[in-house]
C-alpha cells in the first residue's frame, strides 16, 4: 500500500467513532440534522449538538419524536437543498423504515450513520449487522467501517459519492456499535480547505424544491410509471461504482490515505493460500491473528470488505479467484437463506458464482449480539477454511463461539 | 411529461386471434368480457354484483368465469370514473388465455350504470379523456343506463368504422345496495337487459334460476329482472355514426425520459395542471347567475378544486375542465338559485366551455340559457336516486325525467 503525503495539514485527536464521524459532519457543514436518542448511535448525536453549542457549527439540529420523523425530517431537508445528517441504531433504524425505503426512491443523498446493535427481542445493546443490512435491497449505499479513523473518512466519501448528481443516492454507514461507537482512538483531521477541495457544495441542480423552481416531488404513480421510477434507481446503482473509485482517487491525493483498493482492503494476501473476509471492527482481530499464524508460516490473508452496496462482485472474483478457500465471518444471521448462513457469505457465493476461478467458500457466523470476535476465534475459522481448501468435509456454515 | 401521439393513432389490437375481425356477437365458442363502468364508491357495490351474477348465470351452462376490479380504480374516489368487468368462457383453457392478460382489451358489452360516463372517463392523470365505448369489440354492445335517446347520446359517444349497437335500459342511477342504501332492483334489470340484447354471453333463465336459487333474493328480484328484459331499447349504430372521434392516446415516457427522483412539474400559481382535467367525475355541474350574484367569494374560497376563476368585475365563473360537480359552491352560495346544480348530460352542446363570455355579450341570453338548463336538468341533492323503492316499479324516478 502506497502511503502518499496529504495535502494540507491534519491534526491529531483521540476520538470515539462517533465523535470522529461528527468532526466529518462539522468539516462537510452540514446544515440540518434531525436526533433521536438511541444507543449506540446517540453519541454522535451528542458529539454534533456540542459543536453547534460550541459554535463551531452552524447547524440547525431537530430534536424528533421518533425516528420515523426524524428520517422524514432529514429527507426533505434534503429536498429543499441542505445537507443533512442522520442516523439511528438497532430497532429506531427498522422503525425509520418507511422513510428509509422512500428516500432512494426519491433520491436524496442523506448520509446515515448506524450505529450497529442486535434487533429485539431480546433486547440488546451489542453489535449485529442485520439492523443496516434490511435496507440492503432499497437503493441505500452501505459502507463498514473499520474504526474511528475510517468513520471521518467514510462520512466524507458519503457525502462526495452520495451527492454525486451521477448518483444522488442516500448512504449509510454501518459503525459496530461499543468497538467502534465507545472506543477512543487517534484519527487524522485534515483542514478545512482540503475538505472543502474534496467535497463540493451539495446541488440539486433543478431537482431543488424550491418556490423558485415549482415542482411536485413523489405523486402516486399507478402501475404504468412505477417499473421506469425503478429503472432509473437501478441506473443511478450501476453507476455508483465509477463514482467511487473517482472520490477515491482524489481522497488518497488529498488525504494520504484509503489503500490502493476503493472497495475493499487486502492484509497479508498476496501469497496467500486461504484468506478470511468480513466487514467492520472485526478487522482489528482478524489482522492480529493473520500477523500470528504468519510467524508460525501458515498462509493466511484477510480481506476487509468496506462498500457492501454497491456489491463490488468482479473485483471480489478477480481477487479472490487467487485463493484456495475463503472463509466469510457473518455478524449477522439470514434464517432460511440458501446454505442457512449468513448475509455476506449469500452474496459473495452469488458474486462468484459465474467467476472462472471458484474458490471453496465457507461461512462463520460470529460475534453476535456484541459477543467478541477475538484472534482465537479467528484461529478456529482460518483452520476450518484452510481445511476447506484442502478438500477437507467442512461444514458449509459454522458458529463460532456459541455454548453448545 | 406525456406527449400526445401524432395524429392520435392507435395502439394494434391484441385481439384474441380466434375472434380477430369477426363480430362480437358471431363468436359463439370463445370467451366473452363484459365491462361496467360506473361511479366511484357510489356504485362499486352495484358493479359487483353485476359482475358476479354474470359469472354465475354463465355456470348454469357450464361455463367458467371470473371477475376483475381494475385495480388502478381502488381504492375509489367519489364519482370517479372506475370499472369492472366479467370474463366468462366455455373451458378452463379459453378462460386462462383470456385471463393471462389482467384486464380484457376488448369488450364484448360495456355497461355504463351512470349515463353521464358516456362523454369519456379519466380516472387518472395524463392518460386524457377516454371513449366509453374505447375498448368495444368489433360489433359490440354499449348498455347504457339512461332516460335519454340514443341521438342525444351518440353526440358524446365517438363513432366506429363498424356496425355495433347502442343498447338503452330506462332509469336513472341508482347506488343500490351501497352502505345504508337499500337494493333497489338495478342490478336485476340491467341483467335482464344484458339477456335481452346478448343471450351468447347470459340467458334470461340463466339468470332466473340463478336467483330462485339464492334465498336472498325473491320474486321482486325476478320482477325486476323481466322489466329489465322487457324495457331496453336497441339502437343499431351504423359505421360512422357517433361523435367525432378526437381522442389521442398518451405516449408514456420511457425511464430515460422522465425527470429522476419521482419529480413531475408543479402547478405554477395561477395555473392548473394540464395534464388532469378531472371534468369526468362529474355527473352535475353548477350554474351560476352574474346578476344576483352578491361577489361574497364564498364559492371561490371554498371550492376543493379551485375551478373558480377571478375577473376584473369581481365575479367568479367556472372552470369547467376542472369542476368535479360536487355541489359545495351551491350549498355555500348564500343567494337564492345563484348556483344551481344542473345534470351535466344537459350541456352537450357546450361541453366543458367558458359560458362566461355569453353572459358578458349578452346577459339576457345567458339568462334564457340558464333558465333552460335549469328547468330540464335541475338536480336538488347528490344526483343518484335510491328512494328504497324498486326501480322498476310504478316507472320511472327521475325528478324531470327527459324524453
Amino acid at each position: 500500500m502506497t502511503i502518499e503525503k496529504p495535502v494540507g495539514r491534519q491534526t491529531e485527536k483521540l476520538t470515539t467513532g462517533t465523535q470522529a464521524v461528527a468532526q466529518a459532519v462539522k468539516l462537510a457543514d452540514v446544515d440540518v440534522t434531525a436526533a433521536y436518542p438511541i444507543r449506540p448511535y446517540d453519541g454522535v448525536m451528542q458529539a454534533v449538538a456540542k459543536l453547534i453549542a460550541d459554535g463551531e457549527l452552524d447547524c440547525e439540529f431537530i430534536v424528533a419524536e421518533g425516528e420515523h420523523s426524524q428520517f422524514e425530517i432529514c429527507k426533505h431537508a434534503s429536498a429543499v437543498g441542505s445537507r443533512v445528517f442522520v442516523g439511528s441504531s438497532g430497532v429506531g433504524w427498522m422503525y425509520a423504515m418507511e422513510s428509509l425505503c422512500v428516500t432512494p426512491s426519491l433520491r436524496l443523498p442523506v448520509v446515515a450513520m448506524i450505529g450497529n446493535r442486535a434487533l429485539d427481542d431480546p433486547g440488546a445493546f451489542g453489535v449485529e449487522h442485520n439492523d443496516a443490512m434490511a435496507v440492503r435491497d432499497l437503493g441505500w449505499l452501505l459502507f463498514w467501517v473499520e474504526d474511528a479513523q475510517e468513520c471521518f473518512d467514510a462520512t466524507l466519501m458519503a457525502y462526495r459519492v452520495g451527492e454525486d448528481p451521477r448518483v444522488s443516492l442516500p448512504v449509510g454507514l454501518g459503525v459496530d456499535g461499543a468497538f467502534i461507537t465507545h472506543s477512543q482512538t487517534l484519527i487524522k483531521i485534515p483542514d478545512q480547505e482540503t475538505v472543502n477541495e474534496f467535497l463540493p457544495p451539495y446541488d440539486l441542480g433543478d431537482r431543488l424544491l424550491h418556490p423558485d423552481n415549482p415542482i411536485s416531488i413523489a405523486p402516486q404513480a399507478n402501475e404504468d410509471w412505477v417499473m421506469e421510477i425503478r429503472k432509473q434507481t437501478d441506473a443511478a446503482a450501476r453507476r455508483v461504482k465509477d463514482v467511487i473509485r473517482e472520490a477515491h482517487q482524489d481522497f488518497r491525493r488529498l488525504f494520504g490515505r484509503g489503500g490502493d483498493n476503493p472497495f475493499f482492503e487486502e492484509y497479508m494476501t498476496e501469497d496467500a493460500e486461504y484468506v478470511l473476509f468480513g466487514m467492520g471492527s472485526l478487522g482489528l482481530p482478524a489482522k492480529v491473528m493473520v500477523r500470528r499464524l504468519r510467524e508460525r508460516g501458515e498462509k493466511v490473508g484477510f480481506v476487509r470488505l468496506k462498500w457492501f452496496r454497491p456489491f463490488p462482485a468482479e473485483e471480489l472474483a478477480e481477487s479472490l479467484g487467487r485463493f484456495r478457500a475463503v472463509g466469510v465471518i457473518d455478524r449477522d444471521y439470514s434464517y432460511g437463506s440458501p446454505q442457512q448462513g449468513g448475509v455476506l457469505f449469500t452474496d459473495l457465493r452469488a458474486a462468484l458464482y459465474d467467476a472462472e476461478r471458484r474458490p471453496k467458500i465457507v461461512n462463520f457466523i460470529g460475534g453476535l449480539g456484541g459477543r467478541e470476535l477475538t484472534p482465537e476465534m479467528m484461529d478456529e475459522m482460518a483452520d476450518l477454511t484452510k481445511r476447506a481448501g484442502r478438500g477437507e468435509e467442512v461444514p458449509a456454515v459454522s458458529w463460532i463461539g456459541v455454548r453448545e | 411529461m406525456p406527449e400526445r401521439v401524432e395524429g392520435g393513432g392507435r395502439a394494434a389490437s391484441s385481439a384474441d386471434p380466434a375472434v380477430e375481425g369477426r363480430s362480437s356477437t358471431e363468436v359463439r365458442e370463445e370467451a366473452k368480457s363484459v365491462e361496467f363502468t360506473y361511479r366511484g364508491i357510489f356504485q362499486k357495490t352495484l358493479a359487483a354484483n353485476l359482475c358476479k351474477h354474470v359469472v354465475m348465470a354463465a355456470r348454469k351452462r357450464d361455463w367458467l368465469g371470473s371477475t376483475i376490479q381494475r385495480y388502478s380504480d381502488s381504492p375509489e374516489r367519489n364519482g370517479i370514473p372506475a370499472k369492472q368487468f366479467a370474463v366468462i368462457a366455455p373451458d378452463e383453457v379459453k378462460l386462462q388465455a383470456h385471463m393471462a392478460k389482467y384486464e380484457p382489451n376488448e369488450l364484448d358489452v360495456i355497461t355504463v350504470l351512470d349515463d353521464t360516463l358516456c362523454d369519456g372517463v379519466e380516472s387518472w392523470a395524463y392518460y386524457g379523456r377516454q371513449p366509453i365505448n374505447l375498448r368495444l369489440r368489433r360489433g359490440g354492445t354499449l348498455l347504457v343506463i339512461s332516460h335519454r335517446p340514443a341521438e342525444e347520446l351518440l353526440k358524446v359517444i365517438p363513432r366506429k368504422d363498424w356496425e355495433w349497437t347502442l343498447a338503452i335500459l330506462p332509469g336513472t342511477p341508482s347506488m343500490g345496495g351501497l352502505w345504508v342504501y337499500r337494493d333497489d332492483g338495478t342490478d336485476m334489470r340491467v341483467l335482464g337487459a344484458i339477456a335481452r340484447v346478448r343471450p351468447d354471453i347470459i340467458e334470461l333463465d340463466e339468470v332466473r334460476r340463478v336467483v330462485e336459487s339464492d334465498d336472498q333474493l325473491g320474486e321482486e328480484h325476478l320482477g325486476a329482472l323481466e322489466d329489465g328484459y322487457e324495457s331496453v331499447r336497441v339502437h343499431r349504430v351504423a359505421a360512422g355514426e357517433g361523435k367525432e372521434d378526437d381522442y389521442e392516446p398518451v405516449r408514456l415516457p420511457g425511464w430515460r425520459e422522465l425527470r429522476e427522483g419521482i419529480i413531475v412539474e408543479a402547478v405554477k400559481p395561477g395555473e392548473r395542471n394540464p395534464h388532469y382535467k378531472s371534468s369526468s367525475d362529474r355527473t352535475m355541474r353548477p350554474v351560476v347567475n352574474f346578476d344576483t350574484c352578491i361577489k361574497c367569494r364564498q364559492c371561490w374560497i371554498d371550492c376543493p378544486d379551485e375551478c373558480f376563476e377571478v375577473t376584473e368585475e369581481g365575479l367568479h365563473p367556472i372552470n369547467y375542465e376542472y369542476c368535479t360537480g360536487c355541489g359545495i359552491c351551491s350549498q355555500v352560495c348564500p343567494v337564492e338559485d345563484c348556483i344551481v346544480m344542473v345534470n351535466d348530460l344537459e350541456f352537450i352542446e357546450e361541453g366543458d366551455r367558458d359560458v362566461f363570455g355569453m353572459w358578458k355579450e349578452d346577459p339576457e341570453a345567458y339568462n334564457r340559457w340558464r333558465e333552460e338548463k335549469i328547468a330540464r336538468g335541475r338536480i336538488e341533492h347528490h344526483g343518484y336516486y335510491n328512494a328504497d323503492t324498486w326501480a322498476w316499479a310504478g316507472g320511472r324516478q327521475a325528478e324531470s325525467p327527459v324524453e
